[in-house]
């Protein structure tokens, strides 16, 4: 079975493995997500998983959400999101999907929103380097050049320049899972995520073997 | 947040043998070597303590064939066996760095009573 999860990044803490060394870990709290709807290859031409996550209130989804719902009764979600997975089959509507799908030492990917950093500029975005301060020179913190003057005469596309950094959608891969808490529903992940704390993720099986 | 906390609170040992800056210690460290496990210990002085929780570590130095050596450990690491206190010391610091500088006579630290 393919794992997938939708689960909410905590923060980021410590512990100690079994051979005793420090291992930074991200604590997600991993569902628990209910499989709202099952997409196969006859009704919907792919076959997929609709997970939902998190409750909220009947009087804050509207009218065809709510009959999305209440088509199998399975009370109403903040999140909804679908997943390609090859064995949809597997799947029942209304079967719950909980951290312990995944287990100690599973590889998996991670897809979050990144921080917003605003506009920034070269140095910071594209990591580039700082022209000299002083000693009368005029080149600070610029972009450097365009590119080539007559012949192209334009600027290339792609050239690194300044913009909106972060605040993107973005996947971490090959993250090991490094201990599993079902009864608190928590994936311990060694290393960093994306997103801020409290942000949404996605957790799942990677897709490096 | 507080599962962070509740996280963190598990793992902290609770039979730590209270000691301060100044302390002369021997810590005894488990060594993996190969398939065998054994315990070394490392003695010296206690250099300084920092930061707070899961996270506190302490560094111990110690002047080994005529070279400094300093150690740092994880306090709640389980790699370490036991922490026990030979001689107290009296220090006027919550960092000795001083004692970098010094050698022979000059480093040493009186002992409190």
């Amino acid at each position: 079975m393919e794992k997938v999860i939708i689960g909410k990044k905590l923060g980021m803490t410590q512990i100690f493995n079994e051979e005793g060394k420090l291992v930074p870990v991200t604590v997600v709290e991993a569902g628990p997500c209910k499989v709202v709807q099952v997409k196969n290859q006859e009704t919907d031409g792919y076959e997929s998983i609709q997970l939902g996550y998190g409750d909220v209130k009947e009087k804050k989804v509207n009218k065809p959400m709510k009959g999305h719902f209440d088509k199998n009764e399975l009370g109403y979600k903040r999140v909804l999101k679908e997943f390609r997975v090859a064995n949809a089959a597997d799947y029942q509507v209304g079967q719950d999907v909980k951290a312990d799908v995944f287990e100690q030492g599973d590889k998996i990917d991670i897809t979050g929103t990144s921080k917003g950093k605003g506009f920034a500029g070269v140095i910071k975005r594209h990591n580039q380097s700082r022209g000299p301060m002083k000693h009368g020179s005029k080149y600070h913190r610029s972009p450097g050049s365009m590119g080539a003057s007559s012949s192209p005469s334009r600027v290339f596309k792609g050239k690194k320049l300044p913009g909106q950094m972060g605040n993107v959608k973005v996947t971490v891969q090959n993250l090991e899972v490094v201990k599993v808490d079902a009864e608190r529903n928590l994936l311990l992940v060694k290393g960093a995520v994306p997103g801020i704390r409290g942000s949404l993720v996605t957790v799942k099986q990677t897709v490096k073997k | 947040m507080n599962i962070l906390k509740e996280l963190e609170r598990e793992q902290l040992k609770q039979d730590i043998t209270p000691f301060n800056v100044g302390d002369t210690v021997k810590v005894h460290v488990k060594v993996v070597e190969g398939k065998r496990e054994r315990i070394q210990i490392f003695e010296g002085t206690v250099l300084k303590r920092q930061n707070g929780g899961i996270r506190e570590t302490f560094t111990v130095r110690k002047i080994s064939s005529g070279v400094g050596v300093e150690r740092t450990f994880p306090l709640h690491s389980p790699r370490i066996e036991k922490i026990e206190v030979s001689r107290k010391g009296k220090v006027r610091r919550a960092k000795l760095f001083y004692l970098r500088d010094r050698i022979g006579k000059a480093a040493k630290i009186k002992e409190k009573m």
